[in-house]
């Protein structure tokens, strides 16, 4: 099992949506996030004052899956978030220990699906 | 000055009471650029929030610069038969004194800036700002004034060829309303839908609003300021007044009911958003007959706005594929041309339901069809000359992003995070 997680483009969710679901994909936890990398930030004004905006706005995805599905997954997402440009973020892939289905009580692969 | 008699002070009470009213109205009717902006606001995304109240303070800001230096004189300015030539910058008045042309003037002034401010709605999200600047100059100073002058021109020193037919719009359902609706159908044609408003299948999807509070409040202030629009525009102190708030209050609240009842029907439940133009639907429909209908005719004529406005809004977003964020189309194109035709129908002299025939009707209807081709077609000539010049759309990852930084380079709601994903 691992867990996917991925910072895209807030702009790009429904692109990214639309392919995970294309690739059989449909359980996932959006949140809204705030983070830097390369793309450096945008200036914006105040009342006259210049304010540097370099947290930006990102989107965070976090996706749980078996093994099978780990390709799949990165794959779908760097369908619907690359745009070429800087900024349209990264994935992480890291070890699940376990998972819980708390309804049912169910652990590891079967809750996951 | 001092009265001499009885008979001349009693005139002159008369006359300053009627100025104190039509000023009173005026700046009621101010105060529904608040509302406009409120209910503008509330229906649209986080993102837009600032570039929304830029549009509706700058509408009116120019506009009533346009309207005082070139749209006055066009609307009420002794006429050459197609538009006023005098009265610029109220020449000729003597600015010491308290003449009845200053209060005329101001009421006037929040009048072109209601008809101007209807179509930042229809197209909030999607516009370049210095376009829709460019266009706020020319309906102020040219479009609005000069189909005004037809219709109202006496009111001035004018005389409009449509009200010498007979045509009656007694506030503007729609001097003001369809005239400001029609040119939004014209911008949101030319502008195009916002992103994402149609599935690849044409399908159209629900973009929400992001604070229907606000947009509740700024229907209230509406209705609030639309008894200055209405019973203002009797521009004198009299028991008119009262008369026209009972049917303006009768027409908003059927109009509110109808709207309910219809969202109800159709959508299972009762919608918020379709019921707050619902009375707006009713207040823009009276606003013609105001003066000239009893209280059922009133309530009458706000309950088919009702029903209107559901399938008018429903018509725009999935038939016809325009995309209207706040229904402004809706609200005051078709419901402003609904109203004003119902006072060939509901009028208590001349009314076809009262036995007056079919000629009342006939003028009325002129008068919508002429409202149309004229702000519809220049409409079209107006945002079609701005899209091939400055342009008149927002780039794709502006709007995504969203025009407060694009436009603006800053945000609404600073330390709240806003989701941007739609």
């Amino acid at each position: 099992m691992k867990l996917i997680i991925a910072y895209i483009q807030p702009e790009k969710l429904e692109d990214v949506k639309e392919s995970l679901v294309a690739h059989g994909i449909t359980k996932m936890s959006v949140t809204n996030s705030l983070g830097c990398g390369q793309q450096m930030g945008y200036q914006e004004t105040y009342r006259g004052v210049r304010l540097e905006v370099n947290l930006l706005k990102k989107t965070r995805l976090e996706i749980a899956v078996n093994e099978e599905f780990v390709e799949p997954t990165i794959e779908a997402i760097i369908a619907g978030a690359r745009t070429g440009e800087i900024g349209d973020g990264k994935i992480f892939v890291v070890d699940l220990v376990d998972c819980i289905r708390i309804r049912t009580g169910e652990r590891g692969k079967v809750a996951i699906g | 000055m001092e009265p001499q008699g009885l008979s001349e002070a009693v005139t002159l009470v008369q006359t300053n009471l009627d100025i104190v009213w039509t000023c009173v109205a005026a700046f009621l009717v101010f105060f529904m650029q608040a509302g406009f902006a409120m209910v503008e606001a509330g229906f649209t995304r986080a993102k837009n929030a600032v570039n929304i109240i830029m549009k509706n303070l700058m509408d009116f800001s120019v506009g009533s610069l346009a309207f005082f230096l070139v749209g006055f004189g066009l609307m009420f300015g002794v006429t050459n038969g197609f538009l006023g030539t005098s009265g610029f910058v109220l020449w000729g008045e003597d600015w010491a004194g308290g003449a009845w042309s200053f209060t005329f003037l101001i009421f006037q002034t929040v009048f072109a800036a209601t008809a101007a401010t209807i179509v930042s709605g229809a197209m909030a999200e999607r516009t370049k700002f210095v376009g829709y600047l460019i266009y706020s100059v020319i309906i102020s100073a040219f479009i609005y004034p000069v189909f005004g002058s037809w219709a109202w021109g006496s009111l001035g020193s004018g005389s409009g060829w449509l009200e010498n037919l007979g045509f009656v719009d007694f506030a503007g359902s729609t001097v003001v309303h369809s005239i400001g609706g029609w040119l939004a159908l014209a911008g949101a044609l030319v502008v195009g839908p916002r992103l994402g408003k149609y599935g690849k299948d044409g399908k159209p999807k629900a973009i929400l609003g992001h604070n229907l509070t606000l947009a509740a409040l700024g229907v209230f202030i509406l209705w609030f300021g639309w008894f200055g629009f209405n019973a203002g525009s009797t521009t004198a102190a009299s028991g008119d007044i009262g008369r026209i708030a009972v049917t303006t209050n009768l027409a908003a609240a059927a109009g509110a009911l109808f709207a309910m009842v219809t969202s109800w029907i159709f959508g299972k439940k009762p919608d918020g958003s379709m019921t707050l133009n619902g009375a707006l639907a009713g207040l823009v429909a009276i606003t013609a007959g105001c003066a000239s209908v009893s209280g059922l005719g009133a309530i009458a004529v706000g309950a088919v706005a009702g029903v209107l406005v559901h399938g008018s809004v429903r018509f725009f977003d999935a038939i016809a594929k325009v995309d209207d964020p706040v229904g402004a189309i809706s609200v005051h194109g078709v419901c402003g041309a609904w109203g004003t035709a119902a006072v060939g129908l509901f009028a208590l002299d001349g009314g076809l339901f009262y036995g007056g025939g079919l000629h009342q009707l006939g003028v009325q209807l002129l008068g919508v069809v002429t409202a149309f081709g004229w702000a519809f077609g220049l409409g079209l000539v107006v945002f079609l000359a701005i899209r091939h010049t400055i342009g008149l759309r927002v780039s794709r990852d502006e709007e995504l992003r969203g025009l407060d930084v694009g436009e603006h380079g800053m945000e609404a709601y600073a330390g709240f995070q806003i989701f941007t994903t739609h």
